[in-house]
């Protein structure tokens, strides 16, 4: 048996509910039968969504973002160390040790203040230029540097931020318990540290993951470039629409799956 | 006799009311279908190369393209005066909706796919296709003859209809990468990324005297070989009305061989490439 304000709570609920579905349906309604009324719809159905041309292109668009998948792979470890030394570098207070913070400094700045695809150009083209043999002036290693070089400079703010958020009484509490300052480091504030930023670096590896088809500029034939052959050959835009829902598939989940970890954490803070 | 010289002065007659009617058929067939009243206005790329357009200045009308274009506009009733430039990318040029210009040319190939969204006019032009490599590839033994291609790493601009026929014609070993414009495949090429690239024949020939210090044209393939050799056509909007007149000056220019000899003063040099066996 509910209580009258139960029965009242219950009742606004399926209320809102019921509102909150009506309003969907009509919105999307809207969508669907206002669209095809603009001039210019059958000409951009024909270009971007041919199912035809769809069926044919994504198995092997799906083929291609495994290359995308593989240079996630390997550049995403190499990304969270480099970014939790740089950030280190940032937060030495030793006096002599100054120059390391210093290049912690210009290194996120620069880094940060440069569009990714001009990095991968410079990188991926002007390096092996200077004249390094096969297979070391490979696009795939040169392109996947200038990746974790301008990932790794955001992972460092992130990773900093994270560090900062620790208390300062706690390490003046470990260091009354005799503990050196590297220590410190290790045992106190990066354990609570890089627990509390995770989330914020899911958002970060979830943008790299898309930026890795900018390596398609300096060469590699990832589901970008692949989309881009077919968009030629076929004189269509539908093959990108194809390459935007794998993307999808992937950044979707691990979308919700970060939000989940943030909100969690704002639970347990709370 | 006397009746003979009359009856080819009579034939002569009819030919010169025709022609004189053509020509004035050439001058109305445009009237009131061009984007500005009384002005043709002609797309390229920017930057637009060597051969096609000299100094990246079609207004001089120097260089095929811009001859071709020039040739086309007098044909279709417009003085150089009357001829308007603008410039247009290849994406801008395929999507549909309203175009820039009234017709465009910067060696867009002709294809049954893209002949779907836009239109194309009567080609102006075969390409064969070429092949791109530099020194050091070919004392290393690269020669023209599809084995000796396979076994290269290879590269080409993407929107080009040369990836297919890498995959099609030569097969090679690993993935040929690709890239944006042709810009990006020379730098490739320049940090030895890559061994060759395929480009049509004035292309290569600019890109291997031009802007590669030591680059080579190692062969040509012949036309029966590529299925079907590159042609380069006019592009205008779909349903364009101008068609119709833009490939009656293109056929006439073919019929009184004006094409050919603006072929042979712009892209003389093709025959110093050799056939790829």
């Amino acid at each position: 048996m509910l209580t009258i304000r139960q029965a009242h709570a219950k009742r606004v609920k399926q209320r809102s509910i019921t509102i909150a579905v009506i309003s969907t349906i009509a919105a999307i309604a809207l969508v669907y039968f206002l669209v095809p009324l603009a001039p210019g719809w059958p000409a951009v159905k024909k270009s971007f969504f041919n199912a035809e041309i769809f069926i044919k292109t994504f198995p092997t668009l799906l083929d291609a973002f495994m290359l995308d998948v593989m240079i996630f792979l390997w550049c995403a470890p190499l990304i969270a160390i480099l970014g939790l030394i740089i950030a280190l570098c940032r937060d030495v207070r030793s006096p002599a040790l100054y120059p390391l913070r210093l290049f912690g400094a210009i290194y996120t700045d620069v880094l940060r203040g440069i569009p990714v695809v001009l990095i991968v150009y410079l990188i991926g083209f002007g390096v092996p230029g200077l004249g390094l043999s096969r297979p070391w002036n490979s696009p795939y290693i040169w392109g996947s540097l200038a990746l974790i070089l301008t990932y790794s400079a955001y992972v460092a703010e992130i990773f900093r931020s994270g560090i900062e958020s620790v208390h300062s009484s706690q390490r003046a509490a470990a260091e009354s318990l005799g503990l050196s300052p590297s220590d410190t480091m290790r045992f106190v504030v990066l354990p609570q540290a890089i627990r509390r930023v995770v989330p914020a670096n899911m958002n970060m590896f979830i943008a790299l993951q898309k930026d890795v088809a900018l390596l398609s500029f300096i060469g590699p034939v990832e589901v970008l470039r692949q989309a881009g052959v077919y968009k030629s050959l076929y004189a269509n835009f539908t093959p990108y629409v194809a390459a935007a829902v794998i993307f999808l598939i992937i950044t979707i989940p691990a979308t919700r799956f970060a939000d989940h970890l943030m909100s969690k954490q704002q639970r347990e803070r709370s | 006799m006397l009746l003979k010289s009359s009856l080819s002065i009579a034939t002569v007659c009819v030919g010169l009311l025709l022609s004189t009617s053509s020509a004035f058929a050439a001058d109305s067939c445009a009237t009131g279908k061009t984007l500005k009243d009384g002005v043709l206005t002609i797309a390229t790329g920017n930057p637009s190369y060597f051969p096609w357009v000299l100094d990246n200045d079609p207004k001089a009308g120097k260089g095929f393209e811009a001859a071709v274009a020039y040739e086309v506009a007098t044909r279709m009733g417009f003085d150089k005066d009357n001829v308007e430039w603008t410039t247009a990318s290849f994406d801008a040029s395929i999507q549909p909706g309203e175009k820039n210009f009234d017709f465009n040319l910067q060696q867009f190939s002709i294809t049954e796919d893209r002949e779907k969204v836009v239109d194309f006019s009567v080609p102006y032009y075969s390409a064969a296709m070429a092949v791109l490599t530099r020194k050091p590839i070919q004392e290393k033994g690269a020669k023209p003859e599809l084995e000796s291609l396979k076994g290269l790493l290879w590269g080409a601009s993407s929107a080009t209809t040369g990836v297919p026929m890498l995959n099609k014609l030569i097969k090679p070993d690993d993935k040929p990468l690709l890239y944006n414009d042709n810009n990006d495949v020379v730098a490739a090429m320049k940090a030895n990324q890559i061994d060759a690239a395929l480009f049509d024949l004035p292309t290569a020939m600019y890109l291997g005297a031009v802007v590669l210090d030591d680059g080579v044209v190692l062969g040509q393939f012949p036309a029966d070989r590529s299925e079907n050799p590159d042609q380069f056509g006019l592009l205008m909007t779909e349903g364009n009305p101008l068609k119709n007149c833009v490939d009656e000056a293109l056929e006439a220019m073919k019929e009184d061989g004006t094409l050919a000899s603006i072929e042979a003063e712009w892209l003389q040099q093709t025959t110093s490439v050799p056939l790829i066996k």
